[in-house]
């Protein structure tokens, strides 16, 4: 690696310029099934920053050895081991999220965002590039479906982080908790964040 | 009638891209024709039915009884991928006029978690058999085809439209699958 990369930028690009969730389209699946509380969301968002981050790494360190020829199948083996795990991990100490995330935590492993980053970085840059591209790119998803969960549990509930703000037998857009919620909220983020990138260019 | 439970449910109530958002990458990526949604929907019953059919013997077989069943993820992801590369090689000697059809969205499959979603909750049936497991994995298919044909339909109309900037793209398309979604949610119920 030859070229110099800008650290601050890489961690940057993530967040805000190649977005996943909202730039990029990587990883639909799980932005709109589990959002539909901010806790979902954050928990949701970690569990996939761990997996993109460890699998970034071992890519970097072990992207000399694999043949290129089944470079594919191989990340999918490394990414699907460190999603047993955070499987694990989730059912031993958070059954409760483990619960509610349900067949999206094995589903991280089908998850474009992963693979994308593998391919299309990790294996053509270094140990330390890699890693933060990794936790740049979480943090972005992490924000993305933070922010989704939180406006549809405003909406659609009433509280966030499970913090009721309106009494409990007030009237709110059940709608948004629903399914229909999920891809007219984020319709409706992906517009706001188009705004505010054509603006600020 | 237990079967036809299982295909109104999949078909209609429980549609597995608007309302368990299984394989919205190909709902969104490859809606924009009819012609190809057909094509898509067309592959994916196909490696729908012949991976729900390899796992869950897999699971049954071989992971459950020497209890690995915590293997599951990576055994099933793998086989997905490589019944994928083999149904590649071999339609394209047996069949080439149906490789031709599919041939393009093969490969796009592997990535697609509806076929390992629906691998997955196939193992969660009440009373699960191979027969009941290979039914609801082409029921469940059926519902992604009558979802992503429908939501090619639109798109096709929606090109004609006039639409504001910041509106175009994205943020329609999910809008146009929303109002799908609610549409559906009217099937609550009917099973």
């Amino acid at each position: 690696m030859a070229e110099k990369i800008n650290q601050k930028q890489n961690f940057l690009k993530g967040i805000v310029k190649d977005n996943p969730v909202f730039v990029m389209l990587l990883g639909m699946c799980p932005t709109l099934g589990v959002t539909s509380s901010a806790f979902n969301g954050l928990g949701m968002g970690i569990a996939t920053l761990f997996v993109l981050l460890m699998s970034n790494i071992v890519v970097s360190l072990i992207k000399s050895q694999i043949p290129s020829k089944v470079r594919i199948p191989a990340f999918i083996i490394i990414i699907a081991s460190f999603v047993t795990i955070v499987e694990m991990v989730l059912e031993a100490f958070i059954p409760f999220l483990y619960e509610q995330l349900g067949i999206f935590i094995p589903l991280i492993v089908v998850n474009c965002l992963i693979l994308g980053r593998a391919e299309a970085f990790a294996s053509k840059n270094t140990l330390l590039s890699s890693i933060i591209d990794g936790i740049g790119m979480g943090i972005g998803f992490t924000i993305a479906l933070t922010a989704l969960g939180a406006v549809r549990e405003i909406l659609g509930n009433g509280s966030i982080f499970d913090l009721r703000f309106v009494s409990e037998d007030a009237n709110t857009f059940i709608l948004f908790i629903l399914p229909p919620g999920a891809f007219i909220a984020l319709a409706y983020l992906s517009l706001l964040f188009n705004k505010l990138t054509l603006k600020s260019n | 009638m237990e079967y036809i439970i299982i295909l109104i449910a999949a078909v209609f109530v429980n549609n597995i891209v608007l309302s368990q958002f299984l394989g919205i990458c190909p709902f969104l990526g490859v809606s924009n024709k009819v012609s190809t949604s057909v094509g898509m929907s067309g592959a994916v019953l196909f490696v729908m039915t012949i991976a729900t059919l390899a796992t869950y013997l897999l699971h049954e077989f071989i992971l459950v009884p020497s209890g690995l069943d915590y293997l599951r993820t990576i055994t099933f992801i793998l086989v997905i991928a490589s019944l994928v590369q083999m149904l590649e090689i071999m339609l394209k000697k047996v069949s080439p006029p149906l490789y031709q059809a599919l041939g393009v969205f093969l490969p796009l499959i592997t990535t697609n978690c509806a076929v390992l979603g629906v691998a997955i909750l196939a193992l969660g049936l009440e009373d699960a058999s191979l027969l009941k497991a290979v039914f609801f994995a082409i029921a469940h298919s059926i519902g992604f085809a009558l979802a992503l044909i429908v939501f090619a339909s639109i798109r096709e109309q929606l090109e004609l439209a006039n639409l504001p900037k910041g509106m175009q793209g994205v943020p329609i398309n999910l809008l146009v699958a929303g109002l799908l979604s609610l549409a559906f949610l009217g099937f609550t119920g009917l099973v």
